[in-house]
């Protein structure tokens, strides 16, 4: 019986015709044209596929996204002289790079930076009518607006690394280069230039907001999955009626740890978590370089940083010894 | 479902296979050699030791030539470096060079065979300023060298060409068409340890003097240090090329809490400081020198003369050789101070300087073993 419950997928589907859930007071064919079941889709969520909503605006994000990962492709296709098979290969390594520092904000030739910048408005442009989409679409179905919200900090911490730190810092060499690899030793070698993100407080918060936003979501997933025989991935009915699964679960967590969230507030506790890790995360590097140099040395003057016994004998740096060789 | 099931498991294993491929296989033994929590520590694979320690095994000793009798400047004709040795040790030590760097050659690899005088090949040349090269390192780079010393094996190792040399890269030089600008680098490179940083970090910091440091040395900005993080990549990448050159870790000589702190560094920091010194000092003077007679077939994709980077002389060894001493008893690669001063073309290179001996060596250097722990590890527990 009891493993009849530990299953990752939905082991029970509904066969029915598709859902054509609550009126928004409009046409009603928007939710009944193009609709399919997908058993396969019925194991880790719905079955139904469709109907999609495109409209103007995921039109245009589509558009503008589609231009961008044309532009990001071809230069990287390029870059290997349009080898399929060295562009398969080396994929993880190709990237658009940004600028050369010696353009600044200026405009760079095409092959300079000048793509990059191409790349980056289109992209830009892509996730703002993206969220533009998401806005319409919660309001036209009377929803809050959270998911466009919670989106939008994505948004920010996208910006402050490719355009708003960049503008502040008065050069486009800053930014992140679009490739996989080039990405993450760009973000390694933003680190050791300013003196190691470790010691940016704001970095520490994103961090915290990061990993505590997948702990909430492994206790909150748990929970439910544990009290699913009880109906209590019922989650929005139990909020205003509690059923034995809330009861359970509530008391599950009062033993436990002696205090529990309540089928409202854990959602909130999970969608304050998730937005503040990029929005903690896009302060953090908009200080950096900007008005903070070097985070370590920030950190030891701030007591921050604490100070280990020293094991090797005192290194003096060569460079301000006397008669040293240049 | 019982298909989509089994398609998942294949599917699940296929990945899984794939993400492990391009694991190293254990066992990975870590010692510790800073203070506990600070992950000061060294990363040994006994595979990877196996392989470095094959490569790095020192020559067969030397038979002590009598430095007795008549000089090599009286017995021999030409003979501009090596002038004031015996002309017993003269003879030993051409003898070790044509093993140390043309085994299968011979002597008249470098030398025309109906007059050894003649100096109309240009590996005889080119062999005489790395002569000169290797006494001014035994005798001015000692900050580096230490009393070990280097000589044509630490870097030959029965090669014509020593094997790891750099050239500058043909792809900086092209100019930009109108898409697919690698700006020099985002390729698999080795000398970046296949990172996709800047593939020639060389050219900038081991020929010219690019600024290696830059991290700022205040808090705040001030002013005085240009953020590019472009420069950092390439110091990033020439970092890289120093740790896998001599198989050790960042932690080797930096303390990963600041990379730019030279009182949280270990003494082995400052060696590595000559050694950027000594290989830009090398780079400009000695091989730069040989421009023009180098034939096109030694020179690299731009023209360029051969170049030493740290792997030319370590080879995946923390010290080459592990430190052995091949230098004594080979008194041509030691008697630098004078024979290369009486030379006449001795390079102008940086005046002897009244430099101080570098820090002295840490409680313990590394250990090539990993079942030799670091004392430091020790001090530190108490």
């Amino acid at each position: 019986m009891a493993l009849e419950y530990q299953n990752l997928f939905t082991t029970v589907q509904a066969t029915t015709s598709h859902e054509v859930n609550v009126s928004i007071g409009r046409d009603g064919r928007e939710r009944t044209l193009g609709t399919t079941h997908s058993n396969l889709l019925g194991m880790i969520g719905d079955a139904q596929l469709g109907p999609i909503y495109l409209g103007f605006f995921g039109v245009a994000s589509l558009l503008c996204g589609f231009i961008c990962i044309e532009i990001i492709g071809l230069n990287m296709l390029a870059s290997v002289n349009w080898d399929p098979v060295q562009f398969i290969r080396q994929l993880p390594w190709l990237a658009l790079e940004p600028p050369p520092p010696k353009y600044g904000l200026s405009i760079p030739p095409l092959n300079e930076g000048g793509w990059w910048r191409i790349a980056g408005f289109f992209l830009t442009a892509s996730v703002l009518f993206w969220w533009v989409r998401m806005y319409r679409r919660a309001k036209a179905l009377g929803m809050g607006t959270h998911v466009a919200w919670a989106f939008a900090a994505a948004i920010w911490l996208m910006l402050v690394l490719g355009f708003i730190r960049p503008v502040l810092m008065g050069n486009f060499a800053e930014a992140v280069p679009f490739g996989i690899f080039p990405h993450l030793d760009w973000t390694a070698a933003f680190s050791i230039r300013y003196g190691n993100l470790f010691y940016n407080p704001f970095h520490m918060l994103s961090i915290v907001f990061l990993y505590g936003a997948t702990l909430l979501f492994a206790m909150h997933g748990a929970t439910i999955l544990a009290v699913s025989r009880f109906g209590g991935e019922r989650e929005i009915e139990q909020i205003v009626d509690r059923g034995t699964a809330s009861e359970r679960a509530a008391l599950f967590w009062r033993w436990t740890m002696g205090f529990n969230a309540t089928m409202e507030s854990i959602h909130r506790w999970a969608w304050w978590f998730a937005v503040l890790c990029p929005l903690c995360g896009g302060i953090g590097i908009l200080l950096t370089g900007t008005v903070v140099d070097n985070w370590y040395l920030w950190a030891v003057k701030h007591h921050v940083a604490p100070m280990y016994p020293a094991v090797f004998p005192l290194v003096a740096d060569p460079s301000l010894l006397q008669g040293v060789k240049p | 479902m019982t298909f989509a099931r089994q398609a998942a498991t294949v599917l699940a294993a296929v990945a899984a296979g794939t993400l492990l491929a391009a694991c190293e296989p254990p066992p990975v033994y870590s010692v510790q050699r800073g203070y506990r929590g600070t992950g000061m520590a060294q990363v040994y694979r006994p595979a990877t030791l196996v392989a470095a320690a094959a490569i790095n095994t020192p020559p067969p000793a030397a038979t002590p030539a009598s430095p007795d009798g008549p000089r090599a400047s009286q017995v021999f004709q030409n003979v501009k470096v090596l002038g004031d040795l015996s002309a017993g040790e003269f003879t030993q030590i051409m003898v070790d060079m044509t093993a140390w760097v043309s085994p299968e050659q011979g002597c008249t690899y470098c030398h025309v065979a109906a007059n050894f005088a003649d100096d109309s090949l240009y590996t005889k040349v080119v062999s005489r300023r790395m002569l000169q090269m290797t006494q001014y390192i035994n005798a001015d780079w000692k900050q580096h060298v230490a009393q070990t010393g280097v000589t044509c094996y630490t870097c030959h190792r029965g090669n014509n060409v020593p094997v790891n040399i750099w050239f500058r890269s043909a792809e900086a030089s092209q100019t930009p068409g109108m898409l697919g600008n690698k700006a020099g680098q985002n390729s698999p490179a080795i000398q970046v340890g296949l990172s996709s940083l800047p593939n020639d970090p060389f050219s900038t910091t081991l020929l010219g003097g690019e600024e290696i440091r830059v991290i700022s040395q205040t808090a705040l900005p001030d002013g005085s240090k240009p953020s590019l993080i472009m420069a950092t990549e390439h110091t990033y990448g020439l970092m890289m090329h120093m740790s896998t050159s001599l198989g050790v870790n960042c932690t080797y000589c930096h303390n990963t809490r600041s990379f730019a702190s030279w009182e949280l560094s270990t003494p082995q920091r400052a060696t590595a400081y000559y050694g950027i010194r000594m290989t830009r000092d090398l780079n400009s003077n000695y091989l730069g020198s040989l421009a023009g007679i180098f034939p096109a077939n030694r020179l690299g994709p731009t023209g360029d003369v051969p170049k030493l980077n740290c792997a030319t002389c370590h080879q995946g060894a923390y010290k080459p050789l592990y430190g052995a001493d091949i230098v004594t008893g080979h008194p041509g690669m030691r008697a630098g101070v004078k024979t290369a001063a009486a030379a006449a073309d001795t390079p102008a290179g940086p005046a002897p300087s009244a430099a101080p001996e570098p820090p002295a060596p840490g409680p313990a250097g590394m250990a090539p073993i990993p079942a030799a722990p670091a004392a430091p590890a020790s001090a530190a527990r108490t």
